[in-house]
């Protein structure tokens, strides 16, 4: 395996990658998009249009204008500003949410590869097990027990998270330890962790980093689902699910207010996937090779 | 085959087994007293005593693990704490809702992605091929209770072809039945049938460049013929492993959709019983919920090696 350009000391090279990248449809639209909504997340904490949490019946229901760039709801909320806090809260507990699986995952998978035998055995049927319990039946039983919150969207999403990260970075770390360069890393002496840290966690975090953006889509569309049913984000802090779930009740009088913060949510992770897609487009070896073609084409 | 079928069925029962009592753990020990739980922290000391009897909370916790097992195998999941009737009763009747809606959804998602997973591989690289990619990428974006909530606005409220919610029961017939869950498996069914699109597309391309198709091929098969002989089987592996994870999503969507729809199954069940703190019920939903999943997987890993025989004897070997 030849060693990913994204993680080469290489300064040229990792400029290069880049340049390949605006080669790629989908890792150019899918950036830009996704970009553009964590710059609206990371405004959102310094300014808003209007204050989103202020209700203002005078203004309720009011169209697109100057003032309101998508109108505002039945309460007089700002829905743009909402939006943008939407857009915080959704990106924050997908974010976590990916955070947890892969920082559980990723280890986990990795022991279970270095070691192999009964290690590798139970960590993978651990991973099984917690495919039984899908984000909704998990958030159902912290709620439960634990009453309704955003912290049960991510720890419910987050654990559902850790066997598809361990399951990836065991598959991919399998392979490299059979690998010359990690047999001859053994023989000067170091051990499995340090291997690990050193040689095989390089080698495979394109993978990750692939998976990582396929994980935090669902991460969103997850957080929504649980949100629109009570058990995510909970009042007065806006979410995108939350909203779809209070647009229902004025589905007929105000369809706008279903409709803006679903293209929220359509858009932000179709932006996710179409970057998905381009890196791992780009960093798949077979593609990489015909993008490589394609380049010194192009020059 | 019968020996691959019993190893994968020990393997079940240990799965049940260990969801069933990490499920009875935390419902039942973490929390600390469940009665309490129940009734709220303002609850009368006898009150919560009665309530602890009537749970059996003074009984070791290994002998309530154990009725609770022995229980479930024999159809008891115990008796609702708010509704006064046995849990089981209240999980059939949803269930009538609930299993039928995700089987529809089930059986669109399938009838809608492999003829069209189909045509996108055949028409590889040709306009087909390249919107079909288009539009599942988007159908796999959109959030399936947002587009509920579109069709609801669509072919319920604008044109009046369905109701905007709400269930008629299967006593009015199959017909208005069917009706009420249209919609909703419709929305349940598109983002599932776009992902399968794209797997059964991909799966029928690599298929497409085997050797054994263009043998066929050269014996003087045309396209169709070496397809549905050879092409679709193989092809269809990858696909069923999909289908099986899919189901738990689709089980998971179900009880999100079952809200927009105020349809009355096992999704609206769960969230009354949360906010009435039965939890009785929701132990013994979360119970059904789990092992539906694990049994499917189960049934996937069974119909996988029928189909590709060289899995059970790789395994077995």
């Amino acid at each position: 395996m030849t060693r990913p350009h994204l993680f080469s000391t290489d300064a040229h090279k990792y400029r290069s990658f880049l340049a390949k990248g605006m080669h790629s449809p989908s890792f150019v639209i899918g950036g830009i998009i996704t970009l553009f909504f964590i710059a609206m997340a990371l405004t959102s904490f310094v300014w808003t249009p209007h204050d989103a949490l202020s209700v203002n019946i005078a203004e309720r229901l009011k169209p697109i204008s100057a003032s309101h760039w998508l109108g505002t709801d039945h309460y007089g909320h700002d829905l743009f500003s909402m939006i943008m806090l939407g857009a915080r809260n959704s990106i924050a507990v997908a974010l976590v949410a990916v955070g947890i699986g892969a920082g559980l995952g990723v280890p986990l998978g990795s022991w279970a590869a270095a070691k192999g035998g009964w290690l590798d055995e139970a960590i993978m049927r651990m991973g099984d097990f917690i495919f039984a319990f899908p984000a909704i039946i998990s958030a159902i039983m912290i709620t439960a027990l634990a009453g309704p919150g955003a912290i049960n969207a991510i720890v419910a999403i987050g654990i559902f998270n850790i066997p598809v990260f361990a399951r990836l970075a065991r598959g991919a770390a399998l392979s490299l330890w059979t690998r010359e360069f990690i047999l001859a890393a053994r023989l000067s002496g170091k051990g499995s962790v340090r291997i690990t840290i050193e040689h095989i966690l390089p080698n495979i975090a394109n993978l990750l980093i692939v998976q990582g953006t396929i994980q935090f889509s669902l991460g969103i569309l997850a957080e929504a689902g649980l949100s629109y049913v009570g058990l995510g984000t909970q009042p007065p802090m806006p979410s995108w699910g939350k909203m779809l779930a209070e647009a229902q009740t004025w589905l007929m009088m105000a369809p706008q207010l279903a409709i803006i913060p679903g293209m929220a949510i359509i858009l932000t992770v179709l932006g996710l996937n179409l970057l998905g897609d381009g890196l791992r487009d780009m960093l798949d070896p077979k593609v990489r090779s015909s993008l490589d073609i394609g380049g010194s084409k192009a020059s | 085959m019968i020996i691959y079928s019993l190893r994968r069925f020990a393997s079940l029962c240990v799965t049940l087994a260990a969801a069933s009592l990490f499920i009875f753990s935390v419902m039942e020990i973490l929390p600390g007293d469940p009665a309490q739980l129940i009734l709220g922290i303002n609850a009368q000391t006898d009150t919560l005593a009665a309530l602890r009897e009537q749970l059996g909370l003074n009984l070791p916790l290994v002998t309530r693990y154990w009725h609770w097992i022995v229980g479930m195998l024999q159809g008891d999941f115990g008796v609702s704490y708010t509704y006064s009737v046995p849990v089981t009763e209240l999980i059939g009747e949803r269930l009538t809702i609930s299993l039928p809606l995700a089987l529809m959804a089930l059986a669109l998602s399938t009838l809608i992605a492999l003829p069209l997973g189909i045509l996108a591989a055949s028409t590889h690289g040709r306009w087909p091929d390249v919107s079909l990619i288009g539009a599942t990428q988007i159908g796999i974006a959109i959030p399936n209770f947002w587009f509920a909530m579109l069709l609801v606005l669509v072919f319920a409220v604008t044109l009046h072809w369905f109701p905007s919610g709400g269930f008629p029961g299967w006593s009015e017939g199959a017909g208005p039945a069917l009706k009420a869950l249209l919609l909703p498996a419709i929305a349940l069914a598109l983002p599932q049938a776009s992902i399968l699109v794209r797997i059964m597309r991909s799966s029928m391309l690599e298929v497409l460049h085997e050797d054994y198709m263009r043998t066929a091929r050269a014996k003087g098969l045309n396209l169709r013929q070496t397809l549905a002989r050879h092409g679709l089987r193989n092809a269809l592996i990858p696909v069923i492993t999909i289908m099986g994870l899919q189901f738990s999503f689709l089980l998971a969507g179900t009880v999100i959709i079952e809200n927009v729809f105020s349809l009355p199954g096992l999704g609206r069940l769960v969230f009354q019983a949360i906010n009435q703190r039965d939890l009785i019920t929701v132990k013994a939903i979360i119970m059904l919920l789990v092992a539906t999943v694990i049994f499917v997987n189960f049934l996937v890993d069974i119909t996988y090696a029928l189909i590709d025989p060289r899995l059970h004897r790789r395994q077995m070997s």
